[in-house]
């Protein structure tokens, strides 16, 4: 299952924190989600993002991803940056550079397998790549299920129609919020696969948040969050090595 | 279980409030009308006996002869009876009195108030104990005139002044010398009354030497009934009958219940309309919850609760947002009730002052039908929350409504909707009463029918929009897909609106075609240049006519009156016109026989030729309301309408048997055609009477269309409560699909839909469902606002559908601005959305 890291890759930034920082509450209440938290994603590399529950994770993908805002710091998607946009700025951001999987309801029940994959384009009102869109669809296999509604989709394969989502409008980086959360191993095995090789074979930047030491075993590179700080980063990951790591993370909730 | 309903009352505010807005305003509607009803009517009740309360005993001729016929010489009071009655032992006093219409112009010219409100009478001797004086003096002679204070107030009047009026016709501008005040009913009502001395009353009246009335006071001590005892005895009992006062005031609140009763009954069918439409909402709302809330009942079932106990739960639910609705509905109603009054009181129509009513039947009924409505609404997602198995705690999200019972809805809803629509054909080819019944009973059917089809019709119709939806990209895409996602909620939602609509337009092509007829009848029956009438409906003197025919350039003119008689043992009533010019002044479809009145010879409609099988040439003997008979004969029989229709006779002939004759209109030609010169002229031959109404043609079917607008006015702003409650319908069916698709609309906004294409995707969608509903609303109302017409047409042959389609399209934008209007809110919310919450909220 491992695989090792590609050692000719582009150095380019795909999207960037610096400082990123957010704080809910006031006072007495306040809770730090993210301490200045600075942290690059390479293009064409799958970054993992881990740490226990609480740590801050899905926060910082949130953030970088234009999906919420910070407190303070700054994030850059390509040379673009997200702390002065305003929300419908924002909006427009994510529709055309950014793809998204969500662990659950990623599809419209009312449109069928190729609407759903196409809605982002559909909403900026252009059309698709044709060849583009036919690699994509090819790469998650499920040409023969396109007219199928989500109804009549098992959940693998509507988490595949979400893959193929993201990846059709080219974006210049795709986030993934725990996409294998809901999978059975065999499903999520297959949805990590597809996203490495549209690394691998497609050059896409993917970024994922999972909590799965073997979901993370698929990714270039793991960074490791906990208490809203980059505490750890391990390239080439293993399903033991990250599980190792995270041990340490328990263990270390234990004693404290 | 009550804890637990009553727990998710609390939880659900937000969702129940709609609810409970579309029960409130049910309620407050039909409260508002009792409080308001049991207010004038309690109102006007104390007022007119406080109108009696001069009288102890009233003595009044008998109308009736012997065989308890109208027909027959009416009895008369002289002032021979007025001094038996004041002689009478108990008498203190007695008291003639002599009244009719009179009209009054104000300080403009224009008419005080409307026919029936405008009263003249008698102001008996030097101080009548009945009008006591505020100003001025008691009127002796012709010329002088008192007048109650509130008109005096109204019209600007003051004493020393002429007073321009008219009781039949003739102008007289007596001066004013006096103001009074009085309890009569009739002017605390908005009415105002005119007093001449007796003899000038009687004379103007036409009633010389006659009382309509004789008030007699008891003496102290003597009682109402001993009084009545001594009348009996002393007057001749073959002409007088004698109430008390009790018995008087008791007839006449039974007479203002009962026009009261009239108006209550009128008002509560419209809000009956509206809790109607107020149920779809509250099943609506109520399936809803129950389909939010399958997890929780199912985890009910799960622990242990009987379906019963889950059907009970949701039931009192409903009982307890039915309370809660009935209470802020009765305070509304009572609100509205008020409302109503000062609204009353600050248009012409004054309203006796009085407390608000709010007897208990009030009370109970409001809160009867907010909480039956709202349970028996409940009732079926009741039983269906029983229905949801105990596993489905377990199991995902919503219970989808299956096809299987879509098939059995939609075979019901076409059974009904064909038998509605074969039942409303039959009844068009029926003669028109015959029809009334089946007709409504195939109207019923069809939108029975149609309520159950609706789902079934959503798919084809919402599909019919979707190019125009395509205009507004994924946005429109998404809401056309939406609105069919659940057909039976869009189809409740929808049907609520169509009620309203249905109604509406039904009404508007049917008092449209009804006035196109009129008009066309009028104009094709009238050759007269003018039609002379009194302005507010009463009868006209005969000298008006007399002094018609002498103007120069008349050249024809003719009286019409009425006049009781009796034929074959039954009352019909003789028109009179005049033989010769009537036929130039009309133009009639002979069917047989011609049209020659003259002497005995008469014209009969096709309606009473029929009834009495007389044709052309037959003979009946008629009995003249003074009791004389004649042979009369039919010289030929017209085809009658609305206008025109009876027995018409010579004047010539039925004078001589007519005491007091009257004309309810005079048809005039002239030389000069209609034009405003001759209008001139023949106004200010009349004296410039702003009583007298010289109308031509165009002001005939100027004033049937003042009419049909008016009551299509009323009837618009009755049902408009329709349409506010299911405005609500559609905001709350809106909000509850953007609660439900909150998921969905975070994960739209993450891959990049704006704001504005949220909202516009609400709108869209709300825009659709309400279309949907006007369209299908429209669309009945055409259809049986067509067949209505064909029923009337059997009895109108004028009548043709007219279809308004500049109205129809102003609906059409109603229903589209009500989808606008009730997206607005919803549509915010969907907006706002936070998204991570939403695509995290489970």
């Amino acid at each position: 299952m491992t695989t090792a890291p590609i050692a000719d890759r582009s150095t380019a930034v795909a999207a960037r924190a610096t400082e990123l920082s957010k704080i809910y509450g006031q006072g007495e209440t306040q809770v730090v989600a993210l301490d200045r938290v600075t942290v690059d994603f390479r293009q064409a590399e799958f970054t993992a993002i881990m740490g226990p529950s609480g740590s801050g994770k899905s926060t910082l993908m949130h953030c970088v991803a234009g999906l919420d805002t910070f407190s303070s710091g700054s994030v850059r998607i390509g040379d673009v940056e997200l702390g002065s946009l305003k929300d419908k700025q924002l909006t427009k951001l994510r529709r055309d550079k950014i793809g998204f999987i969500f662990q659950a309801f990623n599809l419209l029940p009312t449109l069928n397998a190729l609407e759903n994959i196409t809605l982002p384009m559909d909403i900026a009102g252009r059309k698709p790549d044709k060849e583009w869109l036919d690699t994509v669809i090819g790469l998650i296999g499920l040409s023969n299920r396109l007219g199928h509604r989500p109804s009549q989709l098992s959940g693998g394969q509507q988490q595949r129609v979400a893959v193929a989502r993201a990846l059709a409008s080219k974006p210049d980086i795709v986030f993934g919020d725990e996409p294998t959360g809901n999978l059975d191993s065999r499903s999520g095995a297959e949805v990590l696969g597809f996203l490495r090789n549209s690394v691998r074979e497609l050059g896409q930047t993917v970024v994922m948040v999972t909590h799965d030491p073997v979901a993370a075993a698929y990714a270039d590179r793991v960074i490791f969050l906990a208490d809203g700080r980059i505490v750890d980063e391990m390239n080439g990951p293993t399903a033991d090595s990250v599980l190792d790591r995270m041990k340490r993370f328990d263990a270390k909730g234990r004693t404290s | 279980m009550f804890r637990t309903a009553l727990r998710n009352v609390l939880a659900h505010k937000a969702r129940l409030l709609m609810t409970v807005l579309a029960v409130m305003l049910g309620v407050a509607f039909v409260s508002g009308t009792l409080v308001f009803t049991n207010t004038i009517s309690s109102a006007l009740q104390k007022s007119s006996a406080k109108g009696f309360d001069h009288v102890d005993v009233a003595v009044t001729p008998k109308w009736k002869d012997a065989e308890g016929d109208q027909v027959g010489k009416r009895q008369e009071l002289t002032k021979a009876t007025v001094d038996a009655s004041a002689r009478v032992p108990g008498a203190e006093s007695a008291i003639g009195v002599v009244g009719g219409f009179a009209a009054l112009a104000d300080k403009d010219g224009k008419l005080v108030g409307d026919g029936w409100q405008t009263q003249g009478g008698n102001y008996w001797g030097a101080e009548d104990p009945r009008y006591p004086l505020v100003e001025g003096r008691a009127p002796t002679g012709p010329n002088e005139v008192l007048v109650d204070s509130g008109t005096v107030e109204r019209a600007g009047y003051r004493v020393g002044e002429p007073v321009r009026m008219s009781v039949n016709g003739p102008l007289l501008e007596p001066v004013l010398v006096g103001v009074f005040t009085t309890d009569d009913g009739n002017v605390a009502a908005g009415g105002s009354l005119a007093l001449f001395d007796t003899a000038t009353a009687q004379k103007v009246f036409g009633k010389e030497g006659t009382f309509d009335e004789i008030d007699v006071r008891a003496k102290p001590g003597v009682s109402e009934a001993a009084l009545k005892a001594q009348l009996d005895k002393a007057l001749p009992k073959d002409v007088v009958e004698t109430r008390t006062g009790g018995e008087l005031a008791e007839e006449q609140a039974e007479i203002i219940a009962s026009s009261m009763s009239g108006l209550q009954q009128s008002l509560l069918v419209f809000a009956g309309i509206a809790l109607f439409v107020g149920t779809f909402i509250i099943a609506n709302t109520f399936t809803m919850l129950v389909a939010q809330r399958t997890k929780e009942l199912a985890l009910l079932r799960a622990v242990g609760a009987s379906r019963r106990q889950v059907t009970r739960s949701v039931l009192i639910e409903a009982f307890v947002v039915g309370t809660v609705a009935a209470v802020a509905g009765l305070l509304g109603g009572i609100g509205i009730g008020m409302g109503l009054r000062s609204l009353m009181g600050m248009l012409e129509a004054t309203v006796p002052d009085g407390p608000l009513v709010i007897t208990p039947g009030t009370v109970g009924t409001a809160f009867a039908v907010g909480i039956l409505v709202t349970v028996l609404a409940a009732w079926l997602p009741g039983r269906r929350a029983a229905k949801i198995p105990p596993v489905a705690a377990m199991s995902a999200v919503h219970a989808k409504a299956t096809t299987k019972s879509l098939v059995l809805r939609n075979t019901v809803g076409a059974l009904f909707s064909a038998a509605g629509v074969a039942v409303v054909l039959w009844a068009t080819s029926l003669d028109g009463p015959d029809g009334q019944a089946p007709m409504g009973l195939g109207a019923v059917l069809l939108i029975i029918g149609v309520f159950i089809l609706t789902p079934l019709l959503s798919r084809p119709l919402i599909a019919a929009a979707a190019p125009v939806l395509r205009l507004f990209g994924v946005s429109g895409k998404l809401a056309r897909l939406n609105s069919v996602r659940n057909p039976r909620r869009t189809a409740a939602t929808a049907s609520a609106l169509m009620i309203g609509l249905t109604l509406i337009t039904g009404m508007t092509v049917m008092a449209g075609s009804l006035q196109k007829s009129i008009d066309k009848m009028a104009s094709e029956a009238i050759e007269a240049d003018y039609v002379v009438s009194m302005a507010t409906g009463n009868a006209l003197s005969p000298d008006v006519e007399q002094k018609l025919k002498k103007l120069d350039g008349v050249t024809a003119t003719s009286a019409m009156r009425n006049a009781p008689s009796r034929i074959d043992d039954r009352t019909e009533y003789l028109t009179g016109v005049d033989g010769t010019a009537f036929g130039k002044l009309t133009d009639f479809e002979m069917q047989d026989g011609s049209f020659a009145i003259e002497g005995t010879r008469v014209v009969v409609d096709d309606g009473t030729a029929k009834s009495h099988d007389w044709k052309a040439g037959s003979t009946f003997d008629v009995a003249y309301e003074d009791g004389r008979k004649q042979r009369l004969t039919v010289a030929g029989v017209y085809r009658g309408n609305d206008m025109f229709t009876g027995i018409m006779i010579d004047n010539r002939t039925l004078a001589p048997h007519q005491a007091d004759p009257a004309d309810m209109l005079v048809m005039v030609k002239t030389a000069d055609g209609v034009s405003d010169a001759v209008k001139d002229r023949l106004e200010k031959a009349l004296g410039s009477n702003p009583a007298i109404a010289v109308q031509d043609k165009k002001d005939i079917s100027n004033e049937v269309a003042k009419v049909f607008t008016l009551v299509l006015n009323m009837v618009y702003g009755l049902l408009a409560m329709a349409v506010i409650v299911a405005v609500i319908g559609v905001i709350n069916t809106l909000a509850m699909s953007v609660f439900e698709r909150s998921q969905e609309i975070g994960m739209l906004r993450a891959v990049g839909l704006d704001r504005r294409g949220v909202k516009r995707m609400v709108r869209l969608e709300s825009l659709v469902i309400s279309l949907f509903g006007g369209v299908l609303g429209i669309g009945l109302g055409v259809f049986f606002g067509w067949a209505a017409g064909e029923l009337l047409g059997t009895r109108m042959p004028t009548y043709e559908l007219v279809l308004p389609w500049g109205r129809l399209a102003v609906f059409l934008l109603l229903a589209a601005t009500v989808g606008v209007l009730a997206a607005l809110w919803p549509a915010r919310r969907a907006a706002r959305l936070n998204m991570l919450q939403a695509i995290k909220a489970e």
